[in-house]
């Protein structure tokens, strides 16, 4: 409850603020009696709202999928990030922007999930070879192998492509400026299917953290959860990740706090999740719009700036030692 | 480079990792000597043998010995600098993801010198004088920062995560903050690149190496017996902490002298040693064989990077990257006994 108050409070800020205040009734005014021809008005119509709505959207699909894989690999380590679904996603984008001409964010939609998709096919492929299944750290190695093989892929793609490389340099920090609300729409329906998929895993995430034995005695189908889940973390993170850019450590820093809040229980750490995240998203953008104005630093840094240091306590402090 | 512990493993194990150290030196030699021999303008071997003794025309002299020799040394040294970190680490932290590209220590370097290239606009040199610098500071924070009364191999790997988003971070952000013609330049530097060495690099980097080689020689034997887990090591006589210090130093400064000279040429910290345990397979951490292939992987790639594209040439690390990480996918379905009993333990620190 209190996560979803500081949430709402987040996002009028984050419509407020900017390099240009504007007073809450100023806002209210552009929502429900819109006046085309006020610069106000259409700062947040066009500008502010869209940018808050992507946000929110990214924030909680990337919050939900890392959640999810930590559920689904039994690994505090695992996130979009280290099992190489974005590096996926950045690869197929790149692609896109080389080999096909796209330019347009609702280009980058289809390209990211194809790449997210590839990828979490890949290294599920790889690390459940072998004797004893899809191991955590096989998972993890899995993904670092994958990651360091697409990211090579795309340097060399960069290298040779200097327009390419200054179209991705800043689609690659995360971003949710510039983003209209074309971007939101076309993005809301993969997110919210993604979501209300990851919601309705919870109780099976809570069986497979007791391992795959005994959640397959208590009479689950361990593939089946396993395959629902990635199907979840690829619709959300590629959605994510094409909306917004890669928006590092949001998947891997959220689920932890939300665990610390609500202990093991998948039921309520992914909806915890789910509104942290977006929580965590939000304020690194008004952080990073409000640092330098009238300038402003990319949300994905932002939240690396912020959200490692926290990580970094967590490994440190005694509730930490049980992650 | 042979290891003795008195025990009927190490007699087994000297017969099965001397021949493999030789091999491995002989693959790394040929492949040395092609890369001098080939290019736009291909010198035969026989010249290339009387270019180094100083007897071959002008044009062989000035093609091997300026311009290819000194590019080889730094990748030879680099190389075998990266393995035998990964190798000093894997086995110190019984983790085979706490390799110096992992827990971010290369991070630490790669983000100083995007900050010397960038911010600086510095160039040559300068920038792996800051690299370096950047990989040790980094190197003493994740290491103060996952002390906790001990050091536990899940804690470093997590703090070394967290650090490289961070440094990663600064990395991107100098990145869209530049123009184009200077990111490029990072991003060439960050991929790891072999590209315009000089003697200057080689001569600096053999002069940082060779002690440091030596160095893990001497604490290979510590290193076995750490391995044998630290009450043992103690019954044995072994000072635990200090020469687990010992190591950690010299890993780390192996792994900063290498990335200083080459970039952090992707994944052979992490996929040498690896490769070389499984070649040797004694159970111990293989550390001459680890340091052979991460110069024999470095030299290939280069190789590759060099002359496969043509008339584009890429970074060494592009290669690295792509050649080295389905090797690693191949390792893990392949793992054998030994393998999966040690991923076990790895999944025990992992969980």
């Amino acid at each position: 409850m209190v996560a979803l108050v500081v949430l709402a409070a987040l996002a009028t800020a984050s419509v407020t603020m900017g390099s240009k205040p504007l007073s809450a009734h100023t806002v209210g005014e552009a929502l429900f009696r819109f006046d085309p021809s006020d610069t106000e008005h259409l700062v947040i119509r066009s500008l502010r709202l869209p940018r808050t709505v992507v946000g929110l959207l990214a924030g909680a699909a990337l919050g939900l999928a890392g959640a999810v894989m930590q559920g689904i690999a039994r690994n505090a380590l695992a996130d979009p990030g280290v099992l190489g679904v974005n590096s996926g996603a950045a690869l197929f984008v790149v692609a896109g922007i080389n080999f096909f001409g796209v330019t347009s964010l609702s280009g980058y939609v289809w390209f990211g999930m194809a790449g997210a998709a590839v990828a979490a096919a890949v290294v599920y492929a790889v690390g459940s070879m072998g004797a004893s299944g899809a191991t955590p750290l096989k998972l993890v190695l899995a993904g670092t192998a994958t990651t360091a093989v697409l990211t090579s892929a795309t340097q060399a793609v960069l290298l040779l492509n200097v327009s390419a490389f200054d179209q991705f340099r800043f689609w690659q920090v995360g971003s949710l400026a510039g983003r209209d609300e074309a971007v939101a729409w076309q993005g809301a329906p993969f997110v919210l299917a993604g979501a209300v998929l990851a919601l309705s895993l919870g109780r099976s995430l809570n069986l497979l953290a007791l391992g795959d034995d005994t959640a397959r005695a208590l009479g689950q189908h361990v593939v089946r959860v396993r395959l629902a889940a990635a199907l979840a973390v690829v619709l959300l993170c590629g959605t994510a990740t094409a909306m917004a850019g890669p928006i590092g450590f949001v998947g891997l820093a959220v689920p932890h706090v939300a665990r610390m809040l609500t202990g093991a229980d998948h039921r309520w750490l992914l909806p915890y999740s789910m509104v942290l995240a977006p929580v965590l998203v939000l304020l690194a953008d008004l952080v990073g719009r409000l640092v330098i104005r009238p300038t402003e630093v990319q949300v994905g840094i932002v939240t690396a700036a912020i959200g490692a240091p926290v990580l970094i306590a967590m490994v440190r402090s005694r509730k930490g030692a049980a992650l | 480079m042979t290891v003795r512990t008195r025990s009927v493993r190490g007699a087994v194990r000297r017969r099965r990792a001397r021949p493999v150290v030789v091999v491995l030196a002989l693959a790394v030699l040929l492949t040395a000597v092609t890369l001098l021999a080939v290019g736009d303008f291909v010198v035969p071997l026989s010249e290339v043998i009387g270019a180094i003794s100083g007897e071959a025309e002008w044009k062989s002299r000035l093609f091997v010995l300026d311009i290819r020799l000194p590019r080889v040394l730094t990748g030879l040294l680099a190389g075998l600098g990266f393995g035998m970190s990964g190798a000093i680490f894997q086995s110190l932290v019984r983790n085979p993801l706490a390799s110096p590209d992992v827990i971010g220590i290369t991070s630490g370097a790669g983000a100083a010198a995007a900050t010397c290239i960038v911010a600086l606009g510095l160039g040559g040199m300068a920038v792996s004088a800051g690299a370096l610098a950047g990989a040790l500071v980094t190197a003493v924070a994740i290491y103060l920062l996952s002390w906790r009364g001990g050091l536990s191999g899940r804690r470093l790997v997590l703090v070394g995560i967290g650090a490289t988003a961070l440094l990663s971070s600064l990395v991107s952000y100098l990145m869209t903050s530049a123009a184009v013609w200077d990111a490029q330049q990072v991003l060439i530097w960050l991929t790891g690149s072999l590209s315009g060495r000089t003697w200057t690099h080689a001569t600096t980097l053999a002069c940082c190496l060779v002690p440091l080689v030596l160095a893990a020689a001497v604490l290979a034997r510590p290193l076995n017996v750490l391995c044998l887990g630290d009450d043992l090591a103690r019954g044995l006589g072994l000072r635990v902490e200090r020469s687990r210090l010992a190591l950690l130093l010299t890993g780390v400064a192996l792994a900063a002298t290498a990335t200083a000279a080459a970039g952090p040429v992707a994944f052979v910290a992490l996929v040498s040693a690896p490769v070389a345990r499984r070649l040797v397979r004694d159970g111990g951490p293989a550390l001459a064989a680890s340091a052979l292939v991460g110069a024999l992987v470095t030299l290939v790639s280069d190789f590759v990077a060099q002359h496969a594209f043509t008339p584009v040439e890429l970074p060494v690390g592009v290669v690295t990257g792509v050649v080295g990480g389905p090797y690693l996918l191949v390792l893990l379905v392949t793992a054998n006994r030994a393998g999966t009993s040690a991923s076990r333990r790895g999944s025990r620190l992992l969980r």
